[in-house]
C-alpha cells in the first residue's frame, strides 16, 4: 500500500463523535475476508445504514451527508479506540481519506494508520472545535495538512497549528517507505542480537 | 535522590550475569517495565521508535491472512516460526465444533490458517485440538508466556500476558507481518503509570469489579500513551487467573499494556506447565523472573492511588467500558457529565435505552454471557458455579458459557461443574470468542440487553443494536437467576 504523502488540502468529513472504536469503523462481521481491499465499502456500516441495508442510509450521519466530502476525516477526541483490527485503518484508507485529525488518537490505531499511509494529525481540542465550527458554518471549507512543515491550517480562516509525529515515522511518510523494508534491512544485527541475548 | 539504584536490594544476575538496568533518565530505579524493554531494544533510533525484539508471538485466523499474503508477495519465509503459535477462535462456532464449519466465510479463514501454518511451518493448535482456545487463555495456561518476555499478537487485549510480568500488546496486521518477517517491530517506548490498589475487597467485589471501578475513575482513554503497572496489596492478593482480567482490560483505558510484577503466585502458576521450562532451566529462570519488579525508589509519570474498600460490585450502563457504576449506583445525570461529552453520552443512552439517572439494578436481561478472554478461566466458572449449584436460570433468560479452551472445558467436565450447568438451565459451549464480539453466530438479537463477563460494550460490538452491560462472572451468574441486575451481595451471607 506503500504511497507517500506530503500535503493534503481537501474539504473534510466531520464526525464529532468522541470515543469512536474500531467495531463502530469497521464491524466485527466484516473481519472475514482475507486480503486487504474492499472494506471502505463497510466503513462505519452500522452508522451509516438502516437496519444494515444500502439502500436506507441514515441520513443525519455524516458520511451521507451530500454536502460533506473530502480526503480529510475530522474525528472527536479518542478515535480509533478498541480492537487492533488494522481492518480499520484499511476501510478508512479505501473510502478515500488520507488524513484523520482528531484532539487524541487510541495508540494500536495511530500506529496501523501509519502503517498504512493514513496520516493520523493531532490537534488541541480547541482547534478541532474550530475546525466542526468552520466546516458547520460552511461545509466547503478546506483543510491544509503539510506533512514536511507539520502543520495544520483551515484554509480559509488561516488558523493553523502544527502538530508532532517523529522523523522517523516522518521520513516513511514522506518517501513511501515502509517499517518492514527497514526492519529487513537491519537482519544481520536482529540476528546478533539473539545470539547476544540467548 | 537515592544513590543507590536498587534502593539496597541486591543486585541479582540477570540471565546471563547482566547487571540491572536502570530507568533511562538516571533518575531513581528502574521500573519492572524498564528492565523488560531494556533486556528487548535491538537499536534505537534517532528521534523516533526503536528496534524492539518480540519473544512469543501468537496469531490467529481473523489478523493473520493478509500477513502471510504479504511475506508471500515479498517472497520471505517466517524468520522465527518456533516463536510463533497459533490458534482459531475469533470466528469459530462453539456448538458442533467437529463438524466442517457452516459460514462460508468463517470456513474459509479457519481454512487458510490450517494450510498458512502448514506452509511456514507453525505450531497450530485448530479445532479439535486438546490445546485449542482462546489465544489469551492457552498462552498463559501452557506455559507460553512466562515472566520478562515481550509478547504480541493481532489483538487488543494482547494485555493479557502481562498480568505474568511481561510486555505484552496487540498489534495491527502490518505489524503481524513484520513479527513474522524478523521477531521484530518498530515501538516508541510508552510513558510510565502505577496504578496501586490496597487494601481488603469487599465482599461480592472480584479482580473485574477492580478494573471496570479503575475504568470508571480513569475513562477509556485515560492511560492512552502509558504502559500501565498495577501494583499493591489487593493486587498481589489475587490469583494469576484473577490478574488477568485485570490486565485484559488495560487496553480499555487506552494502555499500551497493563503488567504486573512477577511474585510466588505466578512462579507457582507456571511450575509444571506444558512449555514452561524445566529441570535447570526452571532454576535459571526463576533467579531472572526475580529481579523483575519496579524498584522501591522507580519513577513514574504518573501514579494512582486506590483504596480497594471503597469498590463494590462493578456494572457499565453506556457504550464504553469506562462508562461504569456501582451497582447500586445510577447512570450519571445530566448536570454530572461535562459538556463536551453530553452528545456522546446521551447518544450512548439513547443506545441503550436507558435515562439519565434510572438505576441499573434491577434492569430486566435477556441473555448471560459468561466467557472471552477477560472471564473465561477454571475459576471463573468456578466463582459461577459455586453461585448457581442448585439454583435455576430465570424462565426468560438465556445462558451461555463458553470456555476459554479445551482445557478449561475438560476441566469444567472433570469437576462436575458441567452439571451444575445443565441444572440450572445454562448452556456450557464449546471455546472460542464467541458473543464478545460476535463475529461467529453468536450474537445477541437487537435491541436485548445482555450482562456479559467480555470487555466491551460498543454499539453493535455483541451483535447489531445489542446492548451490553459489562459486569465480574458473579453479578452475572446473579442476573442469570433472576432474569435483572442484581446486586450479588445482597446474595452473600
Amino acid at each position: 500500500m506503500g504511497k507517500a504523502i506530503n500535503i493534503i488540502r481537501s474539504t473534510v468529513v466531520p464526525l464529532q463523535d468522541e470515543n469512536v472504536d474500531t467495531d463502530q469503523i469497521i464491524p466485527a462481521r466484516f473481519l472475514k475476508a482475507t486480503s486487504r481491499e474492499g472494506f471502505g465499502k463497510n466503513l462505519f456500516r452500522d452508522w451509516r445504514y438502516i437496519n444494515d441495508d444500502e439502500a436506507t442510509p441514515k441520513a443525519d450521519f455524516a458520511l451521507n451527508n451530500p454536502a460533506y466530502s473530502g480526503k480529510i476525516l475530522v474525528a472527536g477526541k479518542n478515535f480509533g479506540c478498541g480492537s487492533s483490527r488494522e481492518h480499520a485503518a484499511w476501510a478508512i484508507k479505501d473510502y478515500g481519506f488520507d488524513v484523520v485529525v482528531s484532539s487524541f488518537f487510541a495508540d494500536i490505531f495511530k500506529n496501523n494508520s501509519l502503517n498504512n499511509f493514513l496520516l493520523p494529525v493531532t490537534v488541541s481540542d480547541e482547534f478541532l472545535q474550530k475546525i466542526f465550527t468552520a466546516v458547520e458554518k460552511d461545509p466547503t471549507t478546506e483543510v491544509k495538512v503539510n506533512l514536511g512543515e507539520q502543520t495544520i491550517t483551515i484554509t480559509s480562516t488561516g488558523d493553523s497549528q502544527s502538530f508532532d509525529i517523529n522523523n522517523y515515522k516522518k521520513t516513511c511518510l514522506l518517501n513511501g517507505y515502509d517499517d518492514i523494508d527497514y526492519l529487513l534491512s537491519m537482519k544481520e544485527e536482529i540476528e546478533i542480537f539473539e545470539k547476544a541475548k540467548a | 535522590m537515592n544513590d543507590n539504584k536498587n534502593n539496597g536490594i541486591p543486585n541479582l544476575p540477570l540471565g546471563d550475569g547482566d547487571t540491572i538496568a536502570n530507568s533511562p533518565s538516571g533518575v531513581g530505579g528502574a521500573t519492572l517495565f524498564d528492565k523488560i524493554w531494556l533486556k528487548h531494544v535491538v537499536k534505537e533510533i534517532e528521534g523516533g521508535p526503536s528496534v524492539l525484539y518480540i519473544d512469543r508471538h501468537l496469531i490467529h485466523e481473523v489478523t493473520s491472512p493478509q500477513a502471510f499474503a504479504g511475506l508471500e508477495k515479498r517472497g520471505l519465509k517466517v524468520f522465527r516460526p518456533q516463536q510463533i503459535v497459533a490458534t482459531a477462535d475469533h470466528n469459530v462456532p462453539t456448538l458442533d465444533q467437529h463438524l466442517p464449519i457452516k459460514e462460508a466465510l468463517s470456513r474459509l479463514q479457519v481454512e487458510k490458517l490450517k494450510e498458512n501454518c502448514e506452509k511456514f511451518g507453525i505450531e497450530l493448535y485448530g479445532l479439535g485440538h486438546p490445546y485449542q482456545g482462546i489465544v489469551h487463555v492457552i498462552g498463559p495456561e501452557l506455559g507460553i508466556t512466562q515472566p520478562g518476555m515481550t509478547i504480541v499478537c493481532g489483538d487488543s487485549h494482547t494485555s493479557t500476558h502481562g498480568a505474568f510480568g511481561t510486555i505484552s500488546f496487540g498489534i495491527g496486521t502490518s505489524e503481524v507481518e513484520m513479527v513474522m518477517a524478523t521477531q521484530c517491530l518498530m515501538q516508541s517506548k510508552p510513558k510510565l503509570m502505577r496504578i496501586n490498589v490496597d487494601g481488603e475487597l469487599n465482599k461480592g467485589v472480584v479482580s473485574k469489579d477492580i478494573v471496570l471501578y479503575i475504568l470508571s475513575l480513569i475513562s477509556a482513554s485515560g492511560a492512552t500513551g502509558y504502559a500501565v503497572e498495577f501494583a499493591g496489596s489487593a493486587i498481589h492478593n489475587l490469583s494469576m487467573e484473577a490478574r488477568m482480567t485485570i490486565c485484559n482490560m488495560s487496553i480499555e483505558m487506552g494502555a499500551r499494556c497493563g503488567l504486573i510484577a512477577p511474585d510466588e503466585t505466578t512462579f507457582n502458576y507456571i511450575k509444571g506447565k506444558v512449555f514452561a521450562p524445566k529441570g535447570q532451566a526452571w532454576d535459571k529462570a526463576l533467579a531472572y523472573w526475580k529481579t523483575l519488579y519496579s524498584d522501591a525508589d522507580a519513577a513514574f509519570d504518573h501514579e494512582i492511588n486506590i483504596n480497594a474498600a471503597d469498590i463494590e460490585p462493578m456494572i457499565t450502563y453506556g457504550t464504553n467500558p469506562g462508562m461504569g457504576v456501582g451497582v447500586t449506583g445510577h447512570v450519571p445525570v445530566l448536570s454530572e457529565v461535562n459538556d463536551q461529552e453530553k452528545p456522546s453520552f446521551e447518544k450512548s443512552l439513547q443506545y441503550m435505552g436507558l435515562q439519565p439517572g434510572e438505576n441499573i439494578k434491577g434492569h430486566k436481561v435477556d441473555y448471560v454471557f459468561i466467557g472471552s478472554c477477560t472471564n473465561s478461566r477454571i475459576e471463573d466458572l468456578r466463582m459461577v458455579a459455586s453461585f448457581v449449584k442448585g439454583k435455576k436460570k430465570a424462565d426468560d433468560v438465556e445462558v451461555w458459557i463458553v470456555p476459554g479452551s479445551k482445557q478449561v472445558e475438560q476441566q469444567a467436565i472433570a469437576e462436575g461443574i458441567d452439571k451444575v450447568f445443565l441444572e440450572a438451565g445454562f448452556q456450557l459451549r464449546q471455546p472460542g470468542c464467541s458473543a464478545c464480539l460476535a463475529m461467529n453466530e453468536d450474537k445477541i438479537p437487537a435491541g436485548k440487553y445482555c450482562i456479559s463477563t467480555s470487555n466491551r460494550n460498543f454499539e453493535g460490538r455483541q451483535g447489531p443494536n445489542a446492548r451490553t452491560f459489562l459486569a465480574s462472572p458473579l453479578s452475572a451468574a446473579a442476573a442469570a437467576i433472576s432474569g435483572k441486575v442484581e446486586d450479588v451481595r445482597d446474595y452473600m451471607n
